[in-house]
């Protein structure tokens, strides 16, 4: 059972308190989704369909948008060392670990915002449009915990090994860049790869995949489950999920570096 | 029987519903009619429990529905059932998953009970050769058969139907209406539609409440309906021209 008068009278609050009023809600959210599941068969099912459209769906524009970033990362660099005594290996260096610690997370979840999140947010504001989510309720399914867990869990199992994979393709995206095209030789690229490697980065990366997974889905839960009105605002909370999570990944990528480093 | 007493509900400043009383009967289609923003669907929403109401209490048989922790409101969840508006079937699952979804979610039953329960609903909403589509591949009537048998897969003892009459063409209408009201005599359940279709009003309308601007502004049955000389019932009813002229000429006929 919901109220929604006090929810009418907490819209219309100030924007500083309109953010409190919303982290509030999204804690009551969370809380909600976090009870037992009224069936452990159907919970993983709908895990696994969000595992396979959110892992499988996403690998190929994720591969795409990796080898992209490495190839563009590797050019750079070999432009900025070109006049330079640093020695041209460094382009493997810095491609492996620019991509490990920050372009391989941030970017591809900033993808994922885009592509995912924008897809969680219009799935679940159809579904409540639709009234799919009330004919849940009256079945007596939590619906938060049927409609975003399964979404948040997939998401924590699945943003981590495409992140990896990732970091993996924007090396070798680099590797492409530089060596065929003679930039610098196979060997040197290795020899950059290998120098000073410190596996803590890649700990890193793991933590930046599980935050920014955690928020591009909960953020495009939360935006899905509580819309209202029509398509104008099934598009606006689309939107929102896109918008908000981004902001959120960023603000989030600069305290996990002020954190870890 | 499902009794809604003194239920009043506001939105901010908007008082919606200003005091409902009614009782509705087991084994009776009850109905909900009124013209639109009088309130029906808030009331519904509020009787099946998915709005809390301002004031006032409904009760389901002895159990304060209204007054339910939400351990307690899960239990009696699987004995309700409901058809929307606009069916709400999953479009990512076929007809017989739908009907299926309930069972899968609560049910203990084993796969093959499951199954033949599946299969009776189906049956008893004429969609046994449906059952592998999916609600975007059938009709609107069809996919109102799939709402009524999936709302009925628990064997639920309270049935509620919002407009289930919409968007249907009169004859499709009356084969919604009719199973509608077999399953509720059938079964012995306590049934409320909310309906803007005169034809369900005057078919199957075992008692008729009338909704105006969040009031009650008339009870009775479809044998009173015509005899009732409430104005507010009168130009509800009566409402298209084609309809008057109708009475009118019946009325001269004597």
């Amino acid at each position: 059972m919901h109220s929604n008068d006090s929810v009418v009278a907490l819209e219309a609050l100030p924007m500083n308190l309109n953010i409190l009023y919303h982290f509030g809600r999204f804690v009551m959210m969370l809380r909600r989704g976090f009870a037992r599941p009224e069936n452990w068969t159907m919970y993983w099912k709908e895990t696994a369909r969000q595992m396979n459209d959110i892992g499988v769906g996403s690998l190929l524009i994720v591969c795409l948008i990796a080898v992209f970033i490495g190839a563009v990362t590797a050019v750079q660099f070999a432009y900025q060392l070109s006049d330079s005594f640093v020695p041209m290996y460094y382009i493997g260096y810095i491609v492996r670990d620019s991509t490990i610690i920050e372009l391989a997370p941030t970017i591809t979840c900033l993808v994922l915002a885009g592509k995912v999140g924008s897809n969680i947010a219009a799935e679940i504001g159809g579904m409540r449009q639709k009234e799919h989510i009330d004919a849940m309720e009256i079945m007596g399914v939590n619906t938060v915990a049927y409609l975003v867990m399964p979404r948040v869990i997939a998401a924590l199992v699945m943003i981590p090994m495409l992140v990896a994979i990732a970091a993996f393709v924007g090396i070798f995206g680099g590797y492409l860049a530089s060596v065929p095209s003679g930039i610098i030789s196979s060997a040197e690229f290795d020899q950059g790869l290998r120098y000073y490697f410190q596996s803590y980065n890649v700990v890193m990366m793991f933590v930046k995949a599980l935050v920014f997974g955690f928020i591009l889905t909960g953020v495009s839960c939360y935006q899905g489950y509580h819309v209202k009105g029509g398509s104008i605002e099934l598009g606006a909370a689309s939107t929102n999920a896109v918008v908000y999570s981004d902001i959120l990944i960023l603000i989030a990528d600069y305290v996990i570096a002020l954190i870890l480093t | 029987m499902i009794r809604a007493e003194g239920i009043k509900k506001s939105f901010g400043e908007n008082e919606v519903l200003k005091g409902i009383d009614v009782t509705f009967e087991k084994g009776k289609t009850n109905l909900i009619i009124g013209r639109s923003g009088a309130g029906k669907t808030v009331f519904l929403k509020i009787l099946v429990g998915l709005f809390t109401p301002t004031d006032g209490a409904v009760w389901y048989d002895s159990v304060n529905f209204s007054a339910l922790n939400k351990k307690q409101l899960k239990g009696i969840r699987k004995e309700v059932g409901m058809l929307f508006q606009g069916n709400a079937l999953f479009d990512s699952l076929t007809v017989e998953e739908n009907v299926r979804f309930p069972l899968d979610m609560f049910s203990n039953m084993t796969k093959k009970e499951k199954q033949k329960q599946v299969d009776y609903c189906l049956e008893r909403v004429t969609l046994k050769d449906a059952n592998k589509k999916y609600p975007g591949e059938i009709s609107g009537g069809m996919q109102k058969r799939v709402g009524i048998a999936r709302a009925i897969v628990q064997e639920p003892k309270y049935l509620f139907c919002d407009e289930p009459n919409s968007g249907l063409d009169p004859k499709t209408s009356i084969v919604i209406d009719e199973l509608i009201s077999d399953i509720t005599k059938d079964n012995n359940i306590t049934t409320v539609i909310n309906t803007h279709d005169m034809n369900s009003v005057m078919e199957i309308g075992d008692k008729i409440v009338l909704l105006h601007l969040g009031e009650l502004a008339w009870i009775g049955n479809k044998a009173e309906v015509l005899e009732s000389e409430n104005q507010l019932l009168q130009e509800f009813i009566f409402a298209s021209p084609f309809l008057k002229r109708l009475r009118a000429s019946a009325l001269n006929r004597g």
